[in-house]
């Protein structure tokens, strides 16, 4: 036998492929983005920060090689025959000729078929974010998952020396010293009063008293010898790591259901929902969401109503900061819930009504929030919401931001000033 | 023989066991005369197969997206449960490397040791293609060579160059291979050496081409009629020495490609004969063992039952079917050709004269190192042996309405269905043949490229796309000519790539 010899790879460098993976992704940003885009629009607000499975049209990815096409003469020699004769017929197959003409189809599995395979929550952020340009601080921010802090959670027996609790270790050690020494002073006791005894007999010279005097010089050795601090005595303050966020936030998803927000309207409404909702899972730990929407009333309701269903009619958009406002009144005392709210319409209004709204938000909700965010997915001109909403911008700095938005880069300034105030 | 206590079978294996079972096998083939490399066994995980998977099995390779692309496919597959990864991967080197999944049982890695590291490595070591056209010595270096020259690239070129320069490359790799050219030797050591020189010897040589100084007279009257003065059929090499505007890197890389595609190449001629011999000798190796009593019966039922699985040839109208199974038919070939040899019937006499009654091993052995699948079809395919497959042609002729079965398995049928089983496997009637044609030295320097059709069979669809990719290597326009039957020809397209649009 020469040189058999078995090496075991399993612990060898893993993930070879992820250089390929790389830039097969690279290679189809256009057409992932595209994928990326479309599964957005399926999956909910909450489920932004996971993986997708995508799918790419896969003749987009084919390898071309040199083949024959269909036609000519083909010949294919089959097993099985069960009933022909030579010279017999057969009807050609429908689709495809016999043989090598469906080889095609089997090549890359599910032949003609989208090629669909799993983005990690990574590269598929990495892709969200792309479309809303954020600057690349905010993106590692946000992609970030391995923040934690450190809490305390009780005493360990090991650790670091810088970790030594002083008081515990000397009560446990002290614990140990009575412990241990506790049957040599019984015992010590119990000479040195047998000793008193002879003495007030008056043997103090005998024999006797002399093994107890011994005996009790043994003791005290004893005593003496139990360490005043063992290893064993040592107690350490363990800490673990908790993620950090250990608050709570309510997120208010305000938006104009009227005719003229149509579904593109909506579908860049609901990124910039998204954002929002990104930043905050970063910064809390518990998110609820409250979604309303509005037309001439306002209603709470769940997110697939948000986004799906359409209303007609005209649009008072008071109605649905009056119930955001009786919402917190209700269910989310400012004291305890961090709460941010994002608006979201096409900035029609009925006339008479923005005043109030720009004054609702001034004196009521504001003060009440941690951000308010506002955008207006692009009508020709500033309507009169917008500039109403505009007096507010210099009242409250750093609380509200308002944008009028043509496409998806221009979400970002939205967030500007929150983003910028975590990363300080 | 004394029967002798079996070897432990438990469905966990151990290194232990491994070798202990590498070792009985070994003894077994050697005692069959099978002239391996050494070998080496790699235990690797389900992923690091899949990693394997995506680079062709080999261990080392260069980056591109399609490697990804089929990394992502597997994955996709082996997650779903639609497929199982193949047991082994095995890689024609020296020494061999054999690859072992942890996944599999005690008795598949036996299977896995006499399939793979047993049976394969004996056809590479001795089958003439391989022989001829692999260095199993050097392969492994080469990658590594390739994967750093172009990683080098990539650093100095950028990646979006490299990647479009080996997109081309790749969509041509089929046209990229000698067919029935034999190789100079050159050992990898001096190939490397003599990089450097090549590059500037190359690049002199096609500014000797594309010389734009007048020549002398009588050279101009003796100039051949076309460049290059006989086809050739190897477009990537034509490519590689002849391209006018390729830089020398970029020439290296095409040469790259090429070399790796050719070093492939004889895997893909002989599919039937080298999994069947795999086959035959796990099967063989592992039957002797038994008999020996070395294993087990719930060693040979699981052994059993996976070779059955794998060498099932379903008929043409089972749902199952995806054409004849390389392994099914390779395993009975080899097994045919044993019988013949030793229980010969009179038909056999008839047909395997020669055959018929002499020594199996040496017959196994002159069949192994002198043929392809093509031509082993074509001699050893036996008259039983398409019975007991019930094979029958199929000839689909776009002319007729329907279509017509030519042949059965039946006296009148043998030689026409031997005959068409063989040329199915003949790569060069499968793929299409497509030659260098001419080079417009005087005028435009386009290339032209010539089609010959077999069996009136068209191009594929992909065939602009292909041509897109000829022509940004060439630099200038490229024509695709098509030489029917009757050997009248026709202009299908012209393709130019403006190449300022890359710079």
């Amino acid at each position: 036998m020469v040189g058999v010899r078995i090496v075991d790879r399993r612990f060898d460098s893993k993930n070879k492929s992820a250089v390929n993976r790389g830039r097969f992704i690279r290679r189809f940003k256009s057409q992932i983005r595209k994928a990326v885009s479309d599964a957005i629009g399926k999956r909910g607000i909450t489920d932004i920060d996971s993986g997708e499975k995508v799918g790419i049209p896969a003749k987009d990815i084919a390898e071309p090689h040199f083949h024959h096409g269909r036609g000519g003469i083909r010949s294919d020699v089959l097993p099985g025959n069960d009933r022909f004769h030579a010279g017999d017929e057969a009807e050609r197959p429908e689709d495809g000729g016999a043989g090598e003409g469906n080889q095609g189809a089997s090549e890359d599995g599910e032949g003609q078929d989208d090629f669909a395979f799993t983005l990690t929550r990574e590269e598929f952020l990495d892709i969200f974010f792309d479309d809303l340009a954020l600057p690349n601080l905010v993106k590692t921010q946000l992609a970030r998952v391995d923040e934690y802090k450190r809490i305390r959670a009780g005493f360990t027996q090991s650790g670091v020396p810088t970790n030594i609790n002083i008081v515990r270790s000397l009560r446990s050690a002290a614990g140990r010293r009575i412990a241990v020494g506790t049957p040599y002073r019984r015992e010590l006791r119990e000479a040195k009063q047998a000793l008193a005894d002879l003495e007030a007999c008056g043997q103090e010279h005998s024999e006797e008293a002399e093994q107890l005097r011994q005996r009790i010089a043994r003791l005290l050795r004893k005593i003496e010898n139990v360490p005043f601090i063992d290893t064993f005595d040592l107690r350490y303050n363990n800490r673990v790591r908790v993620p950090a966020p250990s608050t709570q936030a309510v997120m208010f998803c305000l938006m104009d259901v009227s005719g003229s927000m149509d579904e593109e309207k909506k579908q860049i409404a609901k990124r910039f929902f998204m954002l929002l909702y990104l930043f905050l899972t970063r910064t809390y730990d518990h998110i609820d969401l409250v979604f309303i929407r509005h037309h001439t009333t306002a209603a709470e309701v769940d997110e697939e109503d948000f986004f799906h269903s359409r209303e007609t009619g005209g649009t008072v958009v008071s109605s649905a900061l009056e119930l955001m406002q009786q919402i917190i009144a209700e269910r989310y005392a400012s004291s305890t819930w961090n709460i941010y709210g994002a608006q979201a319409s096409d900035g029609d209004n009925w006339e008479n009504d923005s005043p109030r709204c720009r004054q609702m938000l001034d004196e009521h909700i504001i003060p009440l929030v941690q951000y308010f965010a506002y955008i207006e997915i692009i009508a020709a001109e500033p309507q009169n919401l917008w500039r109403e909403y505009e007096k507010l911008e210099g009242l409250h700095p750093g609380r509200f931001a308002m944008q009028r938005i043509a496409g998806l880069p221009d979400i970002y300034p939205v967030f500007r000033e929150l983003f910028k105030k975590r990363l300080a | 023989m004394s029967k002798r206590t079996p070897l432990p079978c438990p469905s966990e294996w151990t290194t232990e066991l491994i070798l202990a079972y590498d070792e009985e096998i070994g003894r077994v083939a050697a005692h069959y005369g099978l002239d391996c490399y050494p070998h080496l066994l790699e235990i690797i995980t389900a992923e690091q197969m899949m990693d394997a998977y995506a680079s062709i099995g080999m261990p080392v390779y260069y980056h591109h997206w399609s490697f990804g692309k089929h990394f992502l496919a597997t994955e996709r597959g082996y997650r779903r449960g639609q497929m199982g990864l193949a047991y082994e991967i095995v890689i024609n080197s020296d020494p061999c490397l054999a690859y072992l999944m942890e996944e599999n049982t005690m008795t598949m890695q036996a299977l896995v040791i006499a399939h793979a590291a047993y049976g394969h490595n004996s056809f590479f070591k001795g089958n003439y293609l391989f022989r001829t056209w692999t260095s199993a010595d050097a392969i492994i270096d080469y990658l590594v060579f390739a994967k750093n020259y172009i990683a080098e690239c990539e650093e100095r070129y950028g990646e979006d160059e490299v990647e479009r320069l080996l997109d081309s490359c790749h969509a041509l790799s089929n046209v990229g291979v000698d067919r029935y050219k034999r190789p100079p030797k050159l050992p990898l050591a001096k190939e490397r050496e003599r990089l450097k020189e090549r590059e500037a010897y190359l690049q002199s040589q096609v500014n000797e081409l594309w010389r734009t100084l007048p020549q002398r007279e009588d050279k101009q009257a003796r100039e051949p009629a076309r460049y290059p003065e006989e086809p050739e059929e190897n477009l990537l090499y034509f490519i590689e020495k002849n391209a006018p505007l390729l830089a020398p890197w970029q020439r290296e890389v095409v040469r790259i490609v090429r070399k790796i595609g050719q070093y492939f190449y004889p895997q893909r001629q002989t599919q039937v004969m080298n999994e069947g011999w795999a086959c035959f000798w796990h099967y063989t190796l592992i039957n002797h063992l038994y008999d020996e009593g070395l294993l087990t019966d719930g060693f040979m039922m699981e052994f059993l039952q996976s070779h059955t699985n794998v060498v099932a040839q379903p008929p043409y109208n089972s749902r199952y079917y995806n054409g004849l199974n390389p392994y099914a038919l390779g395993f009975a070939m080899w097994r045919d050709l044993r019988r013949i040899c030793e229980e010969p019937t009179a038909e056999d006499r008839e047909w395997f004269p020669d055959l018929a009654g002499s020594d199996w091993r040496s017959a196994f052995d002159f069949a192994l190192r002198n043929f392809k699948d093509e031509s082993f079809i074509a001699q050893y395919l036996s008259p039983k042996l398409m019975r007991d497959f019930r094979l029958f042609a199929l000839v689909d002729d776009e002319r007729n309405e329907m279509l017509k079965i030519d042949a059965i398995h039946d006296e009148q049928g043998y030689r026409t269905l031997r005959q068409m089983l063989s040329d199915q496997y003949n790569l060069g009637s499968r793929e299409p043949n497509l030659q260098v044609w001419n080079v417009d030295l005087q005028g435009d320097r386009s290339l032209t490229l010539r089609h010959f059709q077999y069996k009136r069979r068209p191009l594929g669809e992909s065939r602009d796309e292909l041509l897109r990719h000829v022509a940004s290597l060439w630099g200038f326009p490229v024509r695709l000519e098509e030489q029917d039957e009757k050997g009248e020809v026709r202009l299908l397209t012209t393709m130019q790539v403006d190449r300022r649009k890359h710079e």
